[in-house]
């Protein structure tokens, strides 16, 4: 079996990955970047609205002020040392990346433009505040192709379409490095690493509909969970009220902005029960259950009755084409309907995984040992959508999550570069643990076994069980029953097979190792989800509706071997005052 | 006109596991559709049109922006009307 050895592995070459890669690079570390799509495919691609920063361009800012929002938006769940730093770090990182190359839209003045977005406040809780620095709306695609640009002239090692399977450890728990293979030519590759950074993203691609490319499947906070580390506040997961029924793309707020309205199967407005003032422009979290309400009351649109309509057509076809155009254009590609005559299905679209893997500010891996809640995994580090640092709590505001990957990959960037000074040597290589992963990848190459179920029955049941009993309706019964389908989804997939035994661009066997994946997240969420008797942002119960601080204002951690623990918020900032929590009202 | 064989297809595949799900959507919707009737023209033209960047990719596809290039123009259009005819399919069959 090939061997290599870098001082860093990181895996996914998003945003997080590739900036924390290029300060590696740049500090002269060997860096192996392992990527299983190429790099400038990957999901930070579709973030188009930007990234916020309290650069006070177009209205007075100030980072306090965004600490504050973003502590309050995180329903008081989230890390406030970690939050206060990434505010503070805010318009650095804005900078950095306009030295990069990033082509951010400016003012008259040359300066930079700023919008502003929902949860943006001035004078804590006062009036709009503009702190969203945008490239058009391709931030995301230019953030990443200039960050992959600048990596190229680092000389950052690639190993695209190269998929990770497991970390490597030793018995003390260091980290070592993965085992990876080539997707081309299924070549194993054992990468030994003195760090290594998991930047994989998010894990949209739980839920039967969401808004995440398919590469989304959860893969480093499978590989954390496989490897004993538990994950973080998995229950919260942020939705979008109206997405296409069944295939996720996002149908903004502004088709209801316009005058849109929300019908259910019987043809009755149903927002007219749920928000009797602000009907089809109540908040994200009431319009996404009142639909998943009525579908399981029985009054759901189509054969199935598994969503509601959006009707646009009464505003007539000028309107919607000059209004509307995009909705448009995606309805008659995606749907083959043109809501100018015809009412657009929709549902829930999951969005942003909030949870994920633990870490503390400088990006390092975090599990409780002892009596320690938060003690460093040697070698490892998470950042981004994967990880849980946490800054957005139980709820994520819009431009935070560009902001949160460029702040923290270079944060573990920065920690790393100390931590190769202190261990200069690679440590021994733990074979066990190779074997280990090693057996988890050829399970999938049992020839001739036929008995088995299919990958893709069983990861389409996955995703409409969490669709089901786990998106934004919760309560006991739900949960309870979800808890008993994935545990039993968990125990069918040991069993399931792939009917393609190539090497050559095994794509069965990729689906298979990412449905590994996403059976992690699901048990953790499910799980997380179930126990957790309260409302708090994103996680929202119909039998325990309000927010319950005395309880449950701590953060979640589920492991495979132990179940659920719980560890405190870190309510205290790293030199202001803390925000105490009061109710979420806008 | 040459077959496209495995693995020819499960790499096609791959390279349309794009940044964004109407790619994603859009791109193996069209090769489920289209690729047995591929010709070696046709699938490397397809292979050109994936070299894109994603957001060009993107800009193409939903119609904001056309393609300079006449033989690309001519495969986003029938990229997208793989789509919405497959997706009119869809609209009639649960509509009955």
């Amino acid at each position: 079996m090939k061997r290599r050895q870098f001082d860093t592995l990181i895996i996914g070459a998003g945003g997080g990955g590739l900036r924390a890669a290029l300060q590696l690079s740049n500090a002269d570390t060997s860096v192996a970047v392992v990527s299983k799509v190429f790099p400038t495919r990957s999901h930070t691609v579709a973030a188009q609205g930007g990234m916020n920063a309290a650069l006070s361009n177009v209205t007075q800012d100030n980072w306090h002020w965004h600490m504050f929002d973003t502590v309050k938006g995180s329903d008081y769940l989230g890390d406030q040392d970690a939050i206060e730093y990434m505010c503070r770090a805010a318009p650095k990182a804005v900078y950095e990346l306009e030295h990069f190359g990033v082509p951010f839209s400016r003012l008259d003045n040359g300066s930079i433009y700023q919008r502003p977005f929902g949860g943006q406040s001035q004078n804590f809780g006062g009036d709009q505040a503009a702190r969203t620095c945008a490239a058009a709306d391709r931030t995301g695609h230019a953030i990443l192709h200039s960050l992959y640009q600048q990596n190229i002239h680092a000389k950052t090692h690639f190993f695209d379409e190269y998929f990770a399977v497991d970390l490597l450890k030793d018995e003390e728990g260091h980290v070592l490095g993965a085992l990876v293979f080539n997707i081309h030519d299924g070549e194993i590759i054992v990468i030994e690493a003195k760090t290594t950074l998991l930047a994989t993203g998010g894990a949209g691609q739980l839920f039967r509909t969401t808004t995440n490319a398919l590469i989304n499947t959860g893969d480093g906070l499978g590989m954390a969970l496989r490897a004993g580390i538990p994950l973080q506040d998995m229950e919260f997961f942020q939705f979008h009220p109206t997405g296409i029924a069944g295939r996720g793309m996002l149908i903004t707020e502004g088709a209801r902005g316009e005058g849109g309205y929300l019908v259910n199967g019987d043809g009755e407005r149903l927002m007219e029960r749920y928000a009797p003032k602000a009907k089809d422009l109540a908040s994200r979290d009431v319009v996404s259950r009142a639909i998943a309400t009525e579908v399981r009351d029985g009054r759901g649109c189509g054969p199935n009755k598994d969503h509601v309509m959006l009707k646009l057509d009464h505003l007539g076809e000028a309107v919607i084409q000059k209004r509307l155009p995009g909705i448009r254009q995606t309805c008659i590609t995606f749907l083959g309907i043109d809501p100018a005559e015809t009412p657009i299905p929709v549902f829930p679209t999951a969005h942003y995984t909030m949870g994920g893997i633990p870490t503390n500010r400088y990006g390092q891996v975090v599990v409780p040992v002892k009596d320690t809640p938060e003690e460093p995994v040697f070698g490892l580090y998470a950042a981004g959508e994967c990880a849980c640092v946490s800054v957005h709590g139980a709820n994520r505001l819009g431009g935070n999550s560009l902001l949160d990957i460029l702040v923290f990959g270079r944060a573990a960037a920065n920690h790393i570069i100390e931590h190769l000074a202190e261990n200069r040597y690679h440590l021994t290589m733990d074979e066990n643990s190779i074997d280990k992963a090693m057996e988890n990848l050829q399970r999938w190459d049992q020839k001739g076994k036929t008995d088995g179920e299919s990958v893709s029955q069983l990861r389409d049941e996955l995703k409409a069980v969490m669709e089901e009993h786990c998106s934004v309706f919760r309560n006991e019964d739900v949960l309870k029953q979800g808890v008993e389908k994935v545990e039993q989804l968990a125990r069918r997939l040991k069993d399931a097979r792939i009917d393609d035994q190539s090497s050559v661009f095994n794509t069965a066997k990729v689906e298979a190792l990412e449905l590994d994946n996403l059976m992690c997240c699901a048990l953790a969420t499910i799980h997380s989800a179930y126990a957790r008797t309260e409302s708090r942002g994103a996680h929202s119960r119909m039998d325990y509706t309000e927010r319950d601080d005395k309880h449950w204002m701590r953060h979640s951690l589920y492991s495979l071997e132990s179940g659920l623990d719980y560890k405190p918020v870190r309510t205290k900032p790293m030199s202001v005052d803390s925000f105490p929590p009061k109710p979420r009202v806008y | 006109m040459t077959e496209v064989q495995l693995p020819e297809l499960s790499r096609l595949r791959w390279r349309c596991r794009r940044g964004m799900l109407e790619l994603d959507l859009l791109l193996n919707t069209f090769l489920d559709a289209e690729y047995t009737s591929f010709d070696i023209q046709q699938s490397e033209l397809f292979e050109t049109l994936l070299d894109y960047p994603d957001q060009v990719l993107f800009d193409l596809l939903m119609d904001k922006m056309q393609a300079s290039d006449i033989d690309i123009a001519k495969l986003v259009d029938s990229i997208r009307k793989a789509n919405t005819k497959i997706s009119r399919e869809k609209a009639n069959v649960t509509e009955r």
